[in-house]
């Protein structure tokens, strides 16, 4: 399905999420993750989206992200309506148009810091030359051009979370989705981050919406949302 | 694919174990190739060597050289069947062979063969009596173009005047001379099997192309059930003991193949386990199951084709290590060849075991959103 706007190559809005609701079978009981839920993000906005453990923030970003599809409503990331896709669709909509960054950082410890990036390229279109120089630029952009070649078990945490940025930016998506990106680093490192994330977006007008238990991210952010028991409470 | 590559390139222990396994598997398959096909060589050599189509045997014979004989007015209605060119007599005796330097009791087992037909590598006119070609392998005996050997318990004398190769029959040597030779040496050696003039144990047929499918019918028929006619290819399988080693060893090959599938299938199953989180990552920025199982399928045809090699090179080392006339082991291109082939057909086909697993991982689980 397209859009007008996605036709015209152009939308106003990162992600709209109308009605959403995801209901989750475990045995014979329903468990509902998220009732009814409404969320509009802009182009260039960065959202904290806060609540506690079970509240359905994890379960929200997947389907914004397309890993999972709703149960009810509609989803519309960069002007395409993704709440019908098929599991092939969402893998080419992922690939193309959003970008994560994990909590665990997820990076593939057997690639060096660049091959991390251009595994984007790998599984992707395949665009050769122009991916080597988009990663060589992402890279030196995050300060880890005298990086690029080692591994990940020789970076340090903060490092990581770098190149795992630099790989949610590979393929300039409309929406980059971030999972708790500072549990695993100290405050100080975890406030660099979130700066370097904020700096980032912005510089690239790219929408962002970080999950996180930490107030301290939400300074950071243009709007923070919470949700709790399914449902937000802006 | 190229992250698979990588992956084998950057953590090569990770797979060292599997490719030791099947590369043990390998030699393995290949060995018991090798093993079967230089049985094979040595037991039907003779019969290959004929420059012919078709050999006949007497109707009551049951497909044996040693109990065949026809007789020459059988032989006249076998030329006489439209479609036959050219017919030669066939006659074989095994003997112990006593060959100067060897010891008065180290008998060489030996097949002293007469012939009309020469086969591949022998003159067409037989050589004269009591002279023969003396096949390869009795190289290794110390016969050389001179040597006299004495066959039988009448210690026959017969001089070799040349050797030809791969002519061996039921794993010995053989010697080839003319029909006149061999009715001597059996006559004073057999003298149970003696037999009179012109009769030959069995013929050797060469036939027009055209029709040529209905000929050994044709020549049944025209003998009134007197003779027994196979192909060249019928007549390998029906030798003693052909079959029986093509089975056996087949239905090892093809057990060495299942194990085969089972490792690649257990270690891959449990690479895909060990996997799950890195391929939920991979899912989640876009990696098709596709994409990631032809990894899979990659990487273990790369192990199985590193194992094949090595398997290769092993059977060439261990064929010409092997000192000839001990063990009949061949390392043919065509074997070794089809057994690489299987190996890694059985790998790909071990890694199949998997695809259901690398199906499964949910991309959620990579940021927590599976139930």
């Amino acid at each position: 399905m397209t859009t007008l706007a996605e036709s015209a190559g152009t939308f106003d809005h990162a992600l709209e999420m109308r009605g959403i609701t995801k209901v989750y079978r475990v045995a014979d009981d329903e468990v509902v993750a998220l009732d009814h839920v409404d969320l509009i993000v802009a182009s260039d906005e960065i959202v904290a989206l806060v609540g506690p453990s079970g509240s359905g923030k994890t379960t929200l970003c997947s389907i914004a992200g397309g890993l999972l599809s709703p149960t009810d409503g509609s989803v519309v990331v960069a002007g395409r309506e993704i709440s019908g896709y098929s599991g092939h669709q969402l893998t080419d909509f992922r690939r193309e148009s959003v970008g994560f960054v994990f909590q665990t950082v997820n990076l593939i410890p057997f690639l060096t810091a660049r091959e991390n990036l251009l595994v984007v390229d790998e599984i992707g279109r395949r665009l050769g030359r122009v991916a080597r120089d988009r990663a060589d630029q992402l890279l030196a952009e995050l300060g880890l051009t005298d990086r690029a070649a080692n591994l990940p078990a020789q970076l340090s945490g903060g490092q990581k979370q770098r190149v795992a940025i630099g790989r949610a930016l590979m393929n300039d998506p409309s929406l980059v989705l971030f999972d708790e990106p500072t549990s695993a680093l100290d405050s100080s490192l975890g406030d660099q981050v979130v700066r370097l994330i904020r700096e980032e977006m912005k510089a690239r007008g790219t929408a962002a919406i970080i999950v996180t238990h930490d107030d301290r991210i939400t300074h950071y952010a243009d709007r923070t949302v919470h949700i709790e028991d399914g449902r937000i409470a802006e | 694919m190229r992250l698979a590559l990588r992956e084998m390139h950057r953590r090569p222990g990770r797979f060292a174990i599997a490719t030791v396994i099947l590369t043990l598997i390998a030699i393995l398959l290949m060995f018991l190739g090798g093993l079967l096909d230089g049985l094979v060589a040595s037991s039907t050599g003779a019969f290959r060597a004929q420059r012919a189509d078709l050999v006949v045997y007497s109707g009551n014979s049951r497909n044996s050289l040693e109990r065949s004989r026809i007789e020459p007015d059988v032989r006249h209605q076998v030329e006489s069947v439209p479609g036959v060119t050219r017919v030669g007599g066939l006659g074989s005796v095994q003997l112990g062979g006593r060959i100067p330097g060897r010891g008065a009791r180290d008998l060489v087992p030996t097949v002293l063969f007469g012939y009309e037909l020469a086969p591949r590598g022998l003159p067409s006119t037989p050589p004269g009596a009591g002279t023969v070609y003396a096949d390869d392998s009795l190289r290794a005996k110390n016969v050389v173009v001179g040597t006299t050997i004495h066959l039988g318990p009448a210690r026959s004398a017969v001089t070799i005047v040349g050797f030809v190769s791969d002519t061996r029959y039921s794993g010995q040597g053989t010697l080839w001379g003319s029909l006149e030779t061999w009715r001597q040496v059996l006559d004073a050696n057999r003298p149970d099997a003696r037999v009179g003039p012109g009769v030959v144990q069995a013929l050797v047929v060469q036939g027009v192309s055209l029709g040529r499918a209905g000929l050994p019918e044709q020549i049944d028929r025209a003998t009134d059930g007197a003779t027994t006619t196979l192909t060249i290819t019928e007549a390998i399988n029906a030798l003693p003991g052909v079959s029986q080693q093509r089975t056996v060893f087949n239905q090892i090959i093809g057990v060495t193949v299942v194990i085969a599938i089972v490792v690649v299938a257990l270690f891959f199953a449990l690479l895909t386990v060990e996997r799950t989180a890195l391929y939920g990552v991979l899912k989640a920025i876009g990696a098709s199951s596709r994409t990631l199982f032809v990894g899979v399928v990659l990487q273990a045809v790369v192990v199985a084709l590193i194992a094949s090699l090595i398997g290769v090179v092993a059977s060439l080392v261990l064929d010409a290590l092997i000192p000839a006339g001990t063990i009949p082991f061949v390392a043919t291109p065509a074997r070794l060849l089809s057994s690489a082939v299987v190996l890694v057909v059985a790998a790909v086909v071990g890694c199949t075991f998997s695809l259901r697993r690398v199906l499964r991982v949910d991309p959620a689980a990579a940021i927590g959103g599976a139930p």
